[in-house]
C-alpha cells in the first residue's frame, strides 16, 4: 500500500529525513513510532503529496506520488498533525464542505455525502452534535470530527498522524476500537505516534524512526522478541531464591527475573521443592525497551551537545 | 470547487459587513450633501461631487471615486489576503490539498471568489449610491445631465457609461487583488498579505505623485486609476483608459503567474 525508496527530505540545511524505506502492507495496521521531531510529520507530508521529496520514491496504492497523487488520494484518508476546521462553521457544514471540494468517487459519491456525513458522525461519537459551530469544540471533539473527516470518503487507506491526540483514556479506546473495526473490514491503516502504549495496542508492524532515519520496521512480535530470561511469582520468594541460587538476576517482592533456566525446568525445580508457582512466563522485550534502545531523545530536549540540533525540524 | 469557494467566501458574515460599509460611506456622504447643499467647488474634492447635487444620477460614478482611493483597496486586500493564507492558518489547507483539490485548482476557485467579490462590491456600491442619489438629491431634468466637457447626456448613455465606470474600476481593483493574493501563496499570514497589497498600492500612489520618478510613472499601477472620469467626457477620452487596461492587465497577468508557479511548487508545511 505504501512503499518508499531512499525518501529523503531536506529543509535548507536541515536534514528532517533521511532515505527512509518504508514497506506498509495491505491489511496492516502500520504503527510509525519515533520521538517529536524525529521526521514522522514530514513524512506523512510528502506520502500525501504536501511536502516535496528531496530525493526517493514513493508508492502509494500502487502509484507514483506526487506524480499521481489526483487518482490516489481519493482513497486515502488523513488526519494530518491537527485535525482543522472552519471555526465559525458546524461539524456537520465543515464535512459537506470539504466533501464537496474534491472530486467524488464510487463509493464516495455526491448522492451519498449526506448519509456518508451522518455515518462517520456517528462513528465518531459526535452524532446529536448539532449545529454549534466547531470553535465551541473541545479538544477531544475536534479530534474526533479530524477522524471523522478522514473517513468521509469511505478510503481504502488511512494516514493518521497522531490520531489519538487530546483524547480522555476512554476516547482513545473508542477511536482504537473503531480502527480494529475498520482494518478488519479491509481498511489498511498507518498511524504516526509517539505513544507506545497506544502503538503496542493497537498495531500489527511497527516502523521506528530516529531523526529521520528508519532505524527497525518489523511485526509487532517480532520486535518483542524473548530475552531468554524467565519471570515467576513465587509463594515463598526467600526459599525459591534459595534453591535456585545464582539463577536470580531480579527480585521485586514475590517476583523473580531468572537467567539461564525455562519456564519448565524453573517451576518443576520449584515444585519439587514444594514451592508454590503463582505465574511462570519468559520475559519479552516491551515495545518501550526495544525503542528506547533505537532511539535518541526527541527533539523537543535540547541539550549541550549543540550537533543534535542539526537534525532539527524547522 | 469554484462555487464551493464563492459559498464559503459569501455564506461568511465578514463578507457581508464590508460591503456594507463600503456602501454606508457614500450614503453617508449624500446625506450631509442633501441636508446642507454645500458641495465642494468645481475641481475640488472627489471626482463629480460638485455635480451630483444638481443630479443625483449621477451619484454611482461619484461615489465609486469617494471609495476607489482607500476603502475598496483594503476590503478587497483583506479578501484576497485571506484566500490561501487564511486556510493556511486555519489548517484547512491541507486538508483541501490531500482532499484533493488540485492546487492549480485551488487558486482559480480562490480567484474566481475573488473576483466575484469585486464585481459585487462594486455593483453593490453603485447601486446603493443610485438609489440614495435619486432619493436624496433629486433626479433633476434630463437635460441637466452633463458631461464633464458639459455637454448633455441622455439617461440611457449615463446608464452605459457608468456600467463601463464599473467594469474599470473592477479591474483596478483586480490588480490590488493580485498583489495581494500572490502574497497570501507566499506567507502563512492572512495579515501580512493583506498589508502587503495595501503597501503596494499606498507605493504606487506616492511615486505616481513624485516628479523625480517620472520615468516609471507611467508603469505604476495606480497611475491610470482614476482615469474612469474620462468616460464621462464627451467623446469619451479613451487614451488613458485603455493605457490603465494594459498596464492594469500586465499586474494582474505576471502577479497570478508568480502565484501559480510558487504555490504549484511550494511544500505545504503549515
Amino acid at each position: 500500500m505504501i512503499t518508499t525508496h531512499g525518501l529523503t527530505k531536506r529543509f535548507g540545511r536541515v536534514l528532517a529525513v533521511d532515505s527512509v524505506d518504508l514497506d506498509v502492507r495491505e491489511g496492516d495496521r502500520y504503527g510509525f513510532l519515533g520521538p517529536n521531531g524525529s521526521g514522522k510529520t514530514t513524512t506523512v507530508r510528502m506520502l500525501l503529496g504536501l511536502v516535496y521529496a528531496t530525493r526517493g520514491e514513493i508508492e502509494v496504492l500502487g502509484e507514483p506520488i506526487p506524480k499521481h497523487v489526483r487518482d490516489v488520494l481519493p482513497e486515502v484518508g488523513a488526519l494530518v498533525e491537527n485535525p482543522a476546521a472552519y471555526p465559525h462553521l458546524s461539524a456537520r457544514t465543515n464535512l459537506t464542505i470539504l466533501d464537496a471540494s474534491g472530486p467524488p468517487t464510487d463509493r464516495a459519491s455526491r448522492r451519498n455525502r449526506r448519509q456518508r456525513v451522518g455515518e462517520v458522525l456517528e462513528q465518531v461519537g459526535l452524532a446529536s452534535i448539532g449545529r454549534r459551530p466547531v470553535k465551541t469544540y473541545s479538544l477531544g471533539m475536534r479530534q474526533r470530527l479530524g477522524i471523522a473527516s478522514a473517513l468521509l470518503g469511505r478510503p481504502r487507506l488511512l494516514v493518521l498522524d497522531e490520531p489519538t491526540n487530546g483524547l480522555d483514556p476512554q476516547g482513545i479506546r473508542e477511536i482504537r476500537e473503531l480502527l480494529v473495526g475498520l482494518n478488519r473490514a479491509g481498511t489498511t491503516i498507518f498511524m504516526s505516534s509517539h505513544l507506545l502504549a497506544e502503538v503496542e495496542q493497537l498495531c500489527t508492524r511497527v516502523g521506528v524512526v530516529d531523526r529521520g532515519r528508519l532505524v527497525a520496521q518489523a511485526a509487532l512480535t517480532e520486535l518483542r522478541g524473548e530475552t531468554g530470561r524467565t519471570l515467576v511469582r513465587v509463594g515463598d520468594p526467600a526459599g525459591a531464591v534459595g534453591l535456585l541460587d545464582g539463577r536470580v538476576v531480579g527480585r521485586d517482592g514475590d517476583r523473580l527475573v531468572l537467567a539461564g533456566t525455562t519456564v519448565a525446568e524453573a517451576t518443576a525445580r520449584l515444585v519439587q521443592a514444594r514451592i508454590a508457582v503463582h505465574e511462570a512466563a519468559p520475559e519479552r522485550r516491551t515495545l518501550e525497551d526495544v525503542v528506547l534502545g533505537l532511539t535518541s531523545h526527541g527533539s523537543d530536549r535540547v541539550d549541550g551537545d549543540g550537533h543534535r540540533t542539526e537534525q532539527l525540524q524547522p | 470547487m469554484i462555487v464551493v469557494e464563492i459559498r464559503k467566501l459569501f455564506g461568511r458574515r465578514r463578507t457581508w459587513v464590508s460591503i456594507f460599509l463600503l456602501c454606508l460611506l457614500p450614503t453617508v456622504v449624500a446625506v450631509f450633501l442633501s441636508l446642507t447643499d454645500i458641495g465642494p467647488r468645481p475641481g475640488e474634492g472627489p471626482a463629480f461631487l460638485s455635480a451630483v447635487l444638481s443630479n443625483g444620477a449621477l451619484y454611482p460614478a461619484a461615489a465609486l471615486g469617494i471609495v476607489l482611493p482607500i476603502f475598496l483597496p483594503i476590503a478587497v486586500s483583506i479578501v484576497a489576503g485571506e484566500s490561501i493564507a487564511g486556510e493556511a492558518t486555519t489548517g484547512t489547507l491541507r486538508y483541501l490539498l490531500v482532499r484533493p483539490v488540485g492546487r492549480t485548482r485551488l487558486l482559480v476557485a480562490k480567484l474566481s471568489s475573488i473576483t466575484l467579490f469585486v464585481l459585487v462590491a462594486v455593483f453593490a456600491v453603485s447601486i446603493t449610491a443610485l438609489v440614495v442619489g435619486l432619493n436624496l438629491l433629486g433626479s433633476g431634468p434630463v437635460v441637466a445631465t452633463t458631461t464633464v466637457s458639459g455637454t448633455p447626456l441622455s439617461p440611457s448613455q449615463l446608464g452605459i457609461r457608468t456600467v463601463l465606470t464599473i467594469l474599470y474600476v473592477g479591474w483596478s481593483m483586480l490588480g490590488v487583488a493580485s498583489v495581494a493574493f500572490f502574497l497570501s501563496t507566499l506567507t502563512d499570514s492572512p495579515l501580512a498579505a493583506a498589508l502587503g497589497g495595501l503597501s503596494a498600492l499606498v507605493g504606487s500612489t506616492v511615486l505616481v505623485t513624485l516628479d523625480a520618478a517620472d520615468n516609471v510613472r507611467d508603469y505604476l499601477p495606480t497611475r491610470y486609476w482614476l482615469a474612469w472620469v474620462d468616460f464621462f467626457r464627451d467623446p469619451i477620452l479613451w487614451r488613458d483608459i485603455e493605457r490603465g487596461f494594459l498596464v492594469q492587465g500586465v499586474y494582474v497577468v505576471v502577479l497570478l503567474g508568480m502565484a501559480w508557479a510558487n504555490f504549484t511548487t511550494r511544500d505545504v508545511t503549515s
